[in-house]
């Protein structure tokens, strides 16, 4: 294995992106993720590629979609507000079935919010976050590790299904420092025959559009996207198990959520409660399967969440409501401490929840 | 098994968050698992900086100290707001130029270092930070010239490597006093 370096969460990603032969980068800069944008700046021009701080972030969303309609790994980042901001241009995105790589580092809102962490657009990533109906790949990192190998899976796959993978990360996973292996392997670009990079007269145009004005077509073109999501449902489906193999109760968490409630699964299971967790790494597709299956044998669901309550719905969903699922919380920039996710287990057992 | 949680604080400028990198590096060099986490604002410089840095022999949950074994506050106002959060049993490294009461916990190992001045004395005054990581390093057992050198390599850049041994011997420094 490669040595390992210490990088913030954010330049893992901007770093993995550049291993994952993306030499495109457009953004416009928001905290926490600037280093992100700051890394492109420094690196891209000594590679050849190409660094451009957009005028704002729709112009940014909107390069990415011509980068990507000529068949290039590309790739924007943002937070909260930002995102909001690249709506229509990731919905345009879908519309025309291009890959693309875009990052979440969540901050704390609604509106210009703050600029702590949060997991506030678990409801955004998920369904979609622009309009019409479609799905983007959310991918959810717990560690700067996972912030670089997400990123060059978040290009695979976006390549594959010809969709938008979504990096969603949140303000302490993009500013922490951990070592960090970046000897990853990546699997080089399938053929685009569908790219608009020139006919050389050999080829018909190939036209990216994302209009439709003959509704049964733009029917067609929705059902045939929604089998392609199916494809993605049965095959990119990653998540965690930690200690579930006896647990009766079971916490649902990603990201920091996950890595703080680690710290407090295991001290109670030092006081002998039977507690595990499963964290969802695909966001959407949602791992219905495991909590399925886990709704067979735990009684009681948590969700630790930086938000008020989103991921929860999955879980609920997910488990067809065999169990009751809690709600364990902090929001606007704040984090649950593991005393906090302790002593919303303590109090499941004490309640009766867990026999 | 065993796992120091750490937390450096102090005001922007005084080399809180490179102190912190250089522990964490530290510890990685020592094939460690380490985490290191900043407090982070809107303000580029001044303000006030403090940042989580975890050593341990297992893999870190919560990169977020809470409860640090060791707090470093080189100002009032770090102390003021960090010194009832110390573990039990803890060690507390004060910039006594800086901050002139006394620690009021008596569950907690106090060590009061005249850093700034220290620095100042030496012809070294941005090492302040340093001469404490020299301290801290000593009372843990663990100031080993020859890791000190390579996690200076990865936290001093090429361009600056010039400053490698002014920085060794503020810890020498540090750890004489």
């Amino acid at each position: 294995m490669a040595e390992k370096v210490l990088m913030k969460g954010n330049e893992a990603i901007a770093e993995a992106a550049l291993h994952a032969g993306c030499r495109h980068y457009f953004g416009y800069p928001i905290t926490p993720q600037t280093e992100i944008a700051a890394y492109m700046a420094k690196r891209m021009p000594k590679i050849g590629g190409t660094f451009l701080q957009a005028e704002s972030e729709i112009a940014a969303i909107n390069m990415v979609y011509g980068v990507a309609s000529a068949g290039y790994r590309v790739m924007t980042s943002s937070s909260s507000p930002g995102i909001s901001l690249k709506g229509e241009g990731l919905s345009y995105l879908a519309g025309a079935d291009l890959p693309a790589l875009v990052v979440n580092v969540q901050r704390g809102g609604p509106g210009l919010g703050g600029i702590q962490p949060s997991q506030s657009d678990y409801f955004q990533a998920t369904r979609g976050g622009g309009h019409g109906d479609y799905h983007m790949i959310v991918l959810a990192p717990a560690s700067v590790q996972e912030m670089a190998e997400l990123t060059i899976k978040g290009f695979e796959l976006a390549d594959t299904y010809r969709m938008t993978s979504m990096i969603l990360a949140d303000g302490t996973m993009g500013q922490m420092m951990e070592p960090v292996a970046l000897d990853l392997e990546v699997k080089p670009a399938p053929a685009k025959p569908w790219a608009t990079n020139g006919t050389k007269l050999q080829r018909e145009h190939n036209i990216v559009n994302s209009l439709s004005l003959v509704p049964d077509e733009l029917e067609q073109l929705n059902f045939a996207r929604y089998e392609r999501y199916r494809t993605v449902e049965e095959n990119v489906v990653m998540y965690e198990e930690y200690m579930m193999e006896d647990a009766d109760i079971c916490i649902a968490a990603f990201g920091i959520a996950a890595r703080v409630s680690k710290n407090a699964i295991n001290e109670a299971r030092r006081q002998g409660i039977k507690v595990g967790m499963i964290r969802p790494i695909t966001l959407w597709p949602f791992p219905k399967e495991v909590f399925r299956r886990a709704a067979d044998h735990v009684k009681t669901f948590i969700s630790v969440e930086l938000s008020m309550g989103q991921m929860i719905e999955d879980v609920r969903l997910a488990t067809e409501c065999r169990a009751p699922v809690l709600l364990c919380n902090r929001v606007g920039g704040m984090i649950p401490s593991p005393e906090q996710v302790l002593e919303t287990i303590q109090n499941v057992v004490k309640n009766g929840g867990a026999n | 098994m065993s796992t120091k949680q750490m937390l450096f604080s102090g005001f922007g400028g005084q080399g809180i968050l490179f102190a912190g990198k250089f522990i964490a590096y530290k510890g990685l060099i020592e094939e460690k698992q380490v985490s290191w986490l900043p407090s982070y604002g809107p303000e580029m410089r001044g303000g006030t900086a403090s940042c989580s840095v975890i050593v341990s022999d297992d893999p870190v949950g919560s990169p977020i100290v809470s409860k640090p074994d060791v707090l470093v506050a080189m100002n009032l106002p770090s102390l003021d707001r960090f010194e009832a959060s110390v573990a039990p049993g803890g060690m507390i490294f004060a910039d006594s130029t800086l901050i002139e009461r006394k620690v009021a916990r008596d569950d907690v190992k106090v060590f009061y270092i005249p850093a700034t001045r220290l620095a100042g004395e030496n012809g070294m005054p941005t090492l302040a930070n340093m001469i404490i990581v020299g301290k801290i390093l000593k009372e843990l057992n663990e100031f080993d010239e020859d890791a000190i050198n390579a996690a200076l390599k990865k936290v001093i850049s090429a361009k600056h490597a010039d400053m490698m041994e002014v920085n060794l011997k503020a810890m020498r420094i540090g750890a004489e006093n």
